[in-house]
């Protein structure tokens, strides 16, 4: 059964703890999974809601010639859009599973997204505070945002697919 | 605003070269500066070994050349279905060493093209749109396609063809619509 949005999360300022979260991508390319993170990120709920945001010059893959050209106006064009924002609408819970409805903005288009992923109460930690976290995921289609990047395969087929899952497993911690 | 221009053709008397400096008129008249890039043929061909701290002066110059414009605006003709390897070779000099130091790296571009064929050198246009894509720039859109190039050009060597005159300026101004002076942020490497 679903709750509220107040109670779906806890209520209060909760920040995430960024030694301990991450944020990042994957997509199929070729005939694997082509992944990277966000070094750079910020997070946090806030009165039920949900606020998330990257910085697209912090982004980590296993080459820079890539990594710059994930930064180039092919893909999330760093110079005019130094961030990836996300905000939410409603919050829905249902036992440890979390939907969370909200809007995304990458390259300067915003587009609704819907978030699938698990919720755990709050623990107290090691630090003297409280925490609980979120693990997300959320699939978007990346040339609704500006990055229709592809290169054919020797078949003719694209070899980077138009699907891109963002992820982010978030420790959130209790301020105040 | 500074624009430089970058023709693929390096022949004196060049279709391209010739649409070049009648964008440039249609850029001097939104009040951007326009300067034609003449050292493509002293470019000795990518090499490595070559792409050193110090490099060859052809080689800095031009890097020199695009870090200081603005906008970059390219006319090329179409050789075997492509684009001319000394206009390639320049974009390779441009993107090198690295991607994340490549001179096009966010410059704004745009492509235009003529060819004494009937399509106008399209498949070469493309091309160069998409190589210069893959160096980091900023790929504008638009096109212009100057077919049977040696009939569109006046005995002062303008485009003689107003339809043609009208879609070059508005890839010159959709040029200078993406070229408004931004805040650089510091990108990473």
């Amino acid at each position: 059964m679903s709750t509220t949005e107040t109670q779906a999360v806890p209520a209060g300022t909760w920040a995430v703890d960024k030694v301990h979260s991450s944020v990042g991508f994957s997509v199929a390319y070729m005939a694997g999974t082509f992944t990277g993170t966000f070094g750079d990120f910020d997070a946090a709920v806030t009165d039920g809601r949900l606020r998330g945001s990257a910085k697209v010059a912090s982004v980590q893959v296993k080459d820079p010639n890539l990594e710059a050209h994930l930064q180039s106006p092919e893909f999330f064009d760093a110079e005019r859009h130094p961030e990836l924002t996300f905000e939410s609408s409603s919050i829905e819970r249902d036992g440890d599973e979390v939907k969370i409805d909200g809007e995304i903005t990458i390259q300067g288009h915003t587009e609704p997204v819907q978030i699938m992923g698990q919720i755990s109460d709050p623990i107290a930690d090691p630090y003297g505070g409280d925490r609980f976290g979120l693990k997300l995921e959320a699939v978007i289609a990346r040339d609704g945002f500006g990055m229709s990047w592809n290169n054919p395969l020797p078949s003719g087929e694209p070899a980077l697919s138009n699907e891109v899952t963002i992820t982010a497993d978030l420790q959130l911690s209790k301020q105040g | 605003m500074r624009v430089l221009g970058i023709s693929g053709s390096l022949r004196r008397d060049s279709h391209n070269t010739a649409l070049l400096r009648h964008a440039g008129e249609l850029f001097e008249a939104e009040g951007a500066e326009f300067t034609i890039y003449d050292g493509l043929r002293e470019l000795p061909i990518y090499d490595e070994d070559l792409d050193v701290e110090d490099p060859h002066d052809a080689v800095a110059r031009i890097r020199a050349a695009v870090r200081e414009a603005d906008a970059v605006f390219f006319a090329t003709p179409e050789y075997n279905s492509s684009i001319p390897g000394g206009l390639k070779n320049a974009v390779d000099w441009l993107s090198r060493p690295s991607l994340a130091e490549s001179a096009l790296r966010s410059k704004p571009v745009a492509v235009i093209g003529a060819s004494t064929g009937a399509f106008g050198a399209v498949w070469a246009q493309a091309e160069l749109r998409k190589v210069l894509g893959a160096s980091g720039a900023r790929v504008v859109e638009g096109e212009v396609a100057v077919g049977h190039a040696m009939d569109r050009f006046d005995e002062d060597r303008r485009l003689s063809d107003e339809s043609l005159e009208s879609q070059v300026r508005d890839v010159t101004r959709a040029l200078l619509a993406e070229t408004q002076p931004q805040q650089p942020v510091q990108l990473a490497a």
